[in-house]
């Protein structure tokens, strides 16, 4: 798993500040996070502070500092979900779950993410859990998922 | 090129180049900053000091423009007042509404700026964020809740600093400053310098209190309490009484601090004497047995925090002295304890420095015995203040008195330590003397007086032609670092030290309320080592005693035992 981040770093070696990002992306759709020995490996690569890539990686909604769950949770947050309420959803599952987004239950089995719209506006609000969408979802359904998903996690 | 611009009902002249910010302060109009920084970066996320310029049909951000011919500016228009005052009400509306609790009650410059714009109603309620605080950090207490995320401590980090130990964590009003991945400080690269305390405008960086206890202890009537102060803290504590800046107060300092029930007050230079003897002993004992070299100072414990956290390699390259604080601390414990029959679980050190990384310092665990730190307790520059203020003391009425025996004599080259290049010209002198025997004819090395990041001075000893570099910052460090790996070796000694200016611009001084203070802080050191009737700690007798009854010579091993340490590589990220 580690080569793997050496690899990727290698790719990018010699770049510059404004190659950050793209670096970042790499390195976390293969590990599907951004560790913290990660950066730390990033920042002596770039010769950057690990504070400034932190503070980069943390602006932006797309990276999570925690791996992903059995069951990973993306709520759209697009502007027709978020008319339909999509910010209840999120509260609801906050709630059942007792994480935030970006954060993952300490079994490992959930996480949560709040993404940028999904491209399914009609069909608001839309949910997607691990590879499946579920549209027109209301906070009391949640439970339900949850309790699917539990049982068997790898569910499609 | 000057041209002439029009503020409010006069005409000024500005530069080309300048910004509307500095052309006003240097014809004297003053709009309020948080953000601005002089020197650095302007960022305009305050938005303070915005003005109403004519035909721009939004504020501008003086800080951040640059001033254009004839520009109508309007600095205190009513839309310009309007839009401060609700700049302060919206920040208040996120701040936790605890001033009389707050270390910075009376000296903040939120709470300044909210008095002048006659804030005096909550207008904004919203939610709060709530943040803990952390107390986790050695020297520094990081309050977030307070932090109104201007910015200034991550430029001072890392523009001035040059660790980029702070940060902005997240985005928008979530935002916060902290350590990399959010941890608590004491896990951190912080070096401890407390320059972002100084640069804070609120409460949200301030020190690590040790005074808590201090009041206790004196009132105890076993324990022996001993107090020993920079010779930096004796020339910028007056500043704290409005007193004359600049002006040395050892002696109104000895009594007043005898008055609060220290049963010794101790000068720390009589330490700096010490530490400078011992340098120069490792010094030649290197450089005669083909040791490792250059030497680089070890008297500031940010600066050793740096070399053990990014270049431990270079390790063997630092002193192995204990800085002044903790020799001095250790002789008291050992030779002071031992010759006035003191048990030492009775004595209780307290010492007062310029600098908030000492308190780290005297938590090292290099630097404890059997457990026990050799310095139980210290205050900053601040601290210090504050407690003389709540023992009653009026300071300027006391009579001046001496220091008590025998850590009493100084000579004025350990008072040049508090300065960045004075260790090197004070090191120079002993050096000097050590390696040919014979005073340096001209004391003042003037090379080591100017105001650079990087002096150096190649002087001859015998028959050696050696090289002295004072650095004054981080950034310059590890720029000779790595011209050192790469083969420099020209130099034999390097000074670091990691405030600007030195140790009277250290962390724990007290907030600069005189323009020039740093100026007349160093101004004042060089006239005192114009008087001084000794010159070279070598020449201090205090010191040539403490050799001939106790410590017999730099290289006995009672000495290495005392006044040596180690040091050891950390693993944080950087």
């Amino acid at each position: 798993m580690s080569d793997l981040i050496d690899d990727i770093i290698e790719r990018h070696v010699n770049i510059d500040r404004d190659g950050l990002i793209p670096l970042l992306q790499e390195i976390q759709s293969s590990q599907g996070f951004l560790s913290e020995d990660a950066i730390i490996r990033i920042g002596a690569s770039m010769d950057l502070p690990t504070s400034k890539i932190y503070g980069v990686a943390t602006f932006y909604d797309q990276f999570r500092f925690e791996p992903k769950g059995k069951v990973h949770f993306q709520i759209c947050h697009g502007t027709s979900c978020h008319i339909n309420h999509s910010i209840r959803i999120l509260q609801e599952l906050e709630r059942l779950l007792k994480i935030k987004p970006g954060q993952t239950t300490r079994d490992g089995m959930f996480s949560v993410d709040a993404t940028s719209c999904m491209g399914a506006c009609s069909l608001s609000s839309v949910i997607k859990v691990n590879d499946t969408y579920f549209h027109d979802v209301s906070p009391a359904d949640l439970k339900e998922i949850i309790e699917k998903y539990k049982s068997n996690p790898l569910n499609a | 090129m000057n041209f002439p611009i029009e503020v409010n009902v006069t005409t000024i002249v500005a530069r080309r180049g300048e910004t509307i910010l500095e052309a006003l302060e240097r014809n004297g109009i003053k709009v309020p900053t948080l953000c601005h920084m002089p020197g650095l970066n302007p960022t305009g996320s305050c938005r303070m000091c915005v003005v109403e310029v004519e035909g721009k049909p939004n504020l501008i951000t003086a800080c951040s423009y640059p001033v254009e011919e004839w520009m109508k500016i309007k600095t205190h228009s009513p839309r310009v007042v309007n839009a401060r005052k609700t700049n302060v009400e919206l920040l208040l509306s996120n701040h936790p509404d605890d001033c009389l609790y707050c270390e910075r009650n009376g000296n903040c410059e939120l709470q300044l700026f909210a008095a002048q714009l006659n804030v005096r109603e909550r207008r904004f309620i919203g939610k709060k964020n709530k943040y803990k605080t952390d107390p986790s950090g050695s020297s520094i207490v990081r309050d977030p809740a307070k932090c109104i995320v201007c910015g200034r401590c991550v430029r001072t980090c890392d523009e001035i600093v040059g660790v980029c130990t702070l940060g902005f964590i997240g985005r928008g009003n979530q935002t916060i400053i902290g350590p990399s991945f959010n941890k608590q400080l004491n896990l951190s690269s912080c070096i401890a310098c407390g320059q972002c305390i100084m640069a804070c405008p609120t409460g949200a960086l301030h020190e690590k209190r040790h005074s808590d206890h201090l009041q206790n202890a004196l009132h105890h009537h076993k324990t022996h309490v001993v107090a020993q102060y920079s010779s930096t803290v004796a020339i910028s504590l007056g500043e704290e009484f409005n007193l004359k800046p600049g002006r040395e107060i050892n002696g109104i300092l000895n009594a007043a601090l005898r008055k609060a029930g220290f049963d010794k007050v101790f000068d720390t230079t009589f330490g700096a004497d010490l530490y400078l003897v011992q340098l120069a002993a490792e010094f030649e004992e290197r450089l005669n047995e083909g040791g490792v070299l250059p030497l680089f100072s070890s008297d500031c414990p940010a600066w050793i925090k740096y070399v053990e956290q990014w270049h431990s390699e270079m390790i063997p390259h630092l002193s192995r002295c204990k800085s002044p604080q903790q020799m001095l601390g250790s002789i008291i414990n050992r030779y002071y304890a031992d010759t006035y029959h003191i048990k030492t679980e009775d004595l209780y050190t307290v010492s007062a420095m310029p600098c908030t990384a000492k308190k780290f310092e005297a938590q090292r665990e290099q630097l404890t015995h059997k457990g026990i730190s050799d310095v139980d307790a210290v205050l900053t520059t601040r601290e210090l203040a504050q407690f003389i203020k709540l023992n009653g003391i009026e300071l300027p009425q006391n009579d001046t008195e001496l220091a008590d025996y025998p850590f009493h004599v100084r000579s004025s080259a350990g008072k040049l330590m508090s300065l960045a290049g004075g260790q090197t010209e004070a090191l120079i002198r002993t050096l000097y003397f050590r390696l040919t025997g014979k005073e340096l004819k001209q004391p003042k090395i003037m090379a080591m007086r100017l105001n650079r990041d990087y002096k150096e001075v190649k002087i001859k000893m015998g028959k050696h032609l050696l090289g002295f570099a004072a650095i004054n910052s981080i950034v310059t460090a590890h720029r000779v670092i790595e011209e050192i790996k790469a083969g420099r070796d020209d130099l034999h000694f390097i000074e670091v030290m990691v405030c600007p200016g030195g140790c009277i611009n250290g962390g724990g001084q007290p907030m600069i309320k005189v323009p020039n203070a740093l100026k007349i802080r160093q101004k004042a050191l060089y006239e005192l080592d114009e008087k001084d009737p000794i010159t070279a700690a070598h020449k201090n007798p205090g010191v040539i005693g403490l050799y001939n009854d106790f410590l017999i010579s730099p290289n006995s091993a009672l000495a290495r035992e005392l006044l040596l340490t180690t040091y050891k590589k950390r693993e944080v990220p950087l």
